[in-house]
């Protein structure tokens, strides 16, 4: 890995469950990461994958257990959520732009609401993200009028934007076209590479192959197993991980 | 060139040229059987056609619109005073002039619109027997000023779209207060108008106007109510917004011209005016808070996850991602619910006031009309309904014009 990885834990999951009525969607699960780690979990769906990055950031509430993020403890007061909110950025599987603003106000709507900065200097800051993610020059269209892949950078943009530690991405490719799938990945690599805290919910193996720190699988609810990737792929040590890895790659 | 198909050389078949009673043969008399519809149906227009030029042309009606003018715009508001009115028209038109000229945009349309209208009123105006009343004079006048007025905001506010930007928002807020300070008048050199001398299409436009203002407002709140987690608020937005639309607009206007001075302390003081626009507003806000829960239901899930996990509050997403898009969505439904609160305010003649109808109303019993044989209602009623259906044609073709230039981001 190009970037050191601290010794200090920005998320700790401990003894995370939840219900949905009867449905036990997850089961005790328990993860550390530290900072700078890129973590990639993976799973059948209905594994409950989603459902847990989804309660880092209080779009799914837990019902036991303990999330704590960068030092602060997820609980039912809304100034913790929304400190915890903003430092965390979330892409989603389709997308969710807003279509009623232009792709520069998408990406400065939040630091200029939340953040509190003036619209100059927020315009500035988007156009550099644009740029970064490469589609500077669609900044003034609207969503509607871009591709799925060229959205997903946007959203991703529209993330950064925040400058959280913390990015979440929930199946950032599942919804897109083969061909757009790798400049959407590109632009997770490279972030993967600066240093930011990345927990992605993929079935991109190969990107998995390539940047995960750790990869953690998921079924039923529980965690089954974590570990590198190179361990994972090669010598996984639960049965369910094997036959699961052998029916995808 | 384009008659040669390349592959074989040959040319294709001619575009089958066709003459005018070629056209009429082949559509209109192909056959005995539409040979005949086609002769019934010409005859049936010609009737209908001529019947109503001989009507126009020879009705003997039409004095009465024209004489009664003032009445049909104002009713009975001093004659002295009417350029407080026109002052009131003159400072819409230079605000929505302004409007468009700082945004462009859905103000353009606006602007637009009423320009036209107002070029058209005009239009019309003039072509009265300008001889019939100093009023008619004044009308046309007034209505080509409020279009220049138009243009001249729009002129003015291009040059200095940044700096007007605030001046104009502070402008449209301070404007109704506004137009009802200077209708009912403070004293001095605006004596107190009464609103019981206030009528005619004056009336009906402030009355739809205030409707829609104040109505809006209240039918977000229901509707955000309706949609929220608070089981009290919830439960008082349904039973308001069931109760509402569950009766006429009559039995609401009478309870608030009759049952109110009964519960209100010193409620018969209450203006019938402040009664009916009460009573507009609050039915208005039952459909259009179902209207907007229509739009907000619509919006994806994931919009409003989208904002939280940014870190919007719940405020904020409300008013930045989830009333946007339900707005626009709910368009052509909203205005059309517009259109008809706009034509329902006609029911308020029933607790006695006269708008534009009850002018209508006033006119056709005027005593000297008594000898004109069939009366002058036909000519009265055909002239208020040209009127409604104009402003309300306007509504819909301004409101088509705004989905339009929303539409830019959609596919």
């Amino acid at each position: 890995m190009s970037h050191p990885i601290s010794t200090e834990d920005i998320i700790i999951c401990e003894h995370v469950n939840k219900w949905y009525g009867d449905y036990h969607a997850l089961r005790d699960v328990n993860l550390r990461v530290k900072k700078g780690e890129v973590i990639v979990i993976f799973g059948p769906s209905g594994s409950g994958k989603s459902t847990f990055i989804r309660t880092i950031n209080r779009l799914e509430e837990h019902q036991e257990g303990r999330i704590i993020v960068d030092g602060i403890e997820m609980t039912n007061d809304i100034r913790n959520i929304d400190t915890i909110r903003r430092e965390t950025g979330m892409v989603f599987q389709q997308f969710n732009l807003f279509p009623h603003l232009t792709v520069l106000e998408n990406v400065t709507l939040a630091p200029i609401w939340v953040r509190k900065q003036t619209r100059a200097e927020s315009e500035i800051r988007a156009i550099e993200l644009l740029e970064r993610v490469g589609i500077k020059e669609q900044a003034r269209k609207f969503p509607g009028q871009l591709s799925g892949g060229q959205q997903q950078r946007v959203a991703i943009a529209r993330a950064l934007a925040m400058s959280p530690r913390i990015l979440l991405f929930d199946e950032p490719t599942s919804a897109l076209d083969p061909e757009m799938i790798k400049e959407v990945l590109d632009v997770m690599r490279e972030l993967a590479g600066s240093g930011i805290t990345m927990l992605c919910v993929t079935h991109e193996m190969g990107f998995a192959r390539e940047v995960a720190n750790r990869m953690v699988f998921m079924d039923k609810g529980q965690v089954v197993e974590e570990g590198v990737p190179a361990q994972i792929f090669s010598e996984p040590r639960q049965d369910r991980t094997r036959l699961f890895l052998s029916q995808i790659l | 060139m384009a008659s040669t198909d390349l592959s074989t050389g040959r040319t294709r078949p001619a575009r089958p040229s066709i003459d005018a009673l070629g056209w009429l043969r082949e559509n209109l008399f192909s056959s005995w059987l539409n040979t005949l519809i086609s002769l019934v149906l010409l005859w049936m227009i010609y009737e209908l056609v001529s019947g109503l030029a001989g009507f126009i042309f020879h009705a003997q009606g039409w004095s009465a619109v024209a004489s009664n003018l003032k009445l049909l715009l104002t009713w009975t508001y001093p004659p002295d005073q009417l350029w407080r009115p026109q002052l009131v028209f003159g400072l819409l038109a230079l605000l929505l002039g302004l409007s468009a000229g700082v945004w462009r945009g859905i103000t353009l349309v606006l602007a637009t619109g009423f320009g036209a209208l107002c070029l058209i009123a005009a239009l019309l105006a003039l072509a009265l027997p300008a001889t019939a009343n100093q009023v008619a004079l004044q009308a046309w006048q007034m209505c080509l000023a409020a279009a220049a007025l138009v243009l001249a905001g729009y002129g003015g506010s291009t040059a200095a779209r940044e700096r007007l930007r605030w001046p104009v928002v502070i402008a449209w807020v301070l404007l109704y207060p506004t137009v009802i300070l200077i209708l009912r008048g403070v004293g001095g050199a605006m004596p107190v108008v009464g609103s019981n001398l206030w009528g005619g299409l004056m009336l009906t436009v402030l009355l739809s106007a205030s409707g829609i203002v104040l109505s809006f407002p209240l039918g977000v709140l229901l509707a955000l109510g309706r949609r929220g987690n608070l089981p009290v608020i919830r439960w008082f937005c349904v039973a308001y917004i069931e109760l509402i639309r569950g009766v006429p607009l009559v039995t609401v206007l009478y309870m608030a011209s009759l049952m109110l001075p009964l519960f209100l302390p010193g409620g018969e003081n209450i203006d019938q005016l402040v009664r009916a626009t009460v009573a507009v507003t609050l039915f208005s806000a039952a459909y259009l808070a179902e209207i907007l829960r229509g739009g907000l239901q619509a919006i994806p899930k994931g919009q409003a996850e989208a904002a939280r996990a940014l870190g919007l509050n719940m405020f904020q997403t409300t008013l930045l991602i989830m009333l946007p898009q339900a707005l626009r969505a709910v368009i052509p439904v909203l205005v059309s619910h517009f259109i008809s609160l706009f034509k329902d305010t006609s029911l308020v003649v029933i607790v006695g006031l006269a708008d534009l109808l009850g002018a209508a109303q006033g006119i056709v019993g005027q005593p000297q009309w008594l000898g004109t044989p069939g009366g002058v209602w036909r000519e009265t009623f055909l002239v208020i309904a040209v009127i409604y259906w104009a402003l309300s044609f306007t509504m819909s073709r301004s409101a088509r014009q705004i989905e339009l230039e929303l539409n830019i981001g959609k596919q």
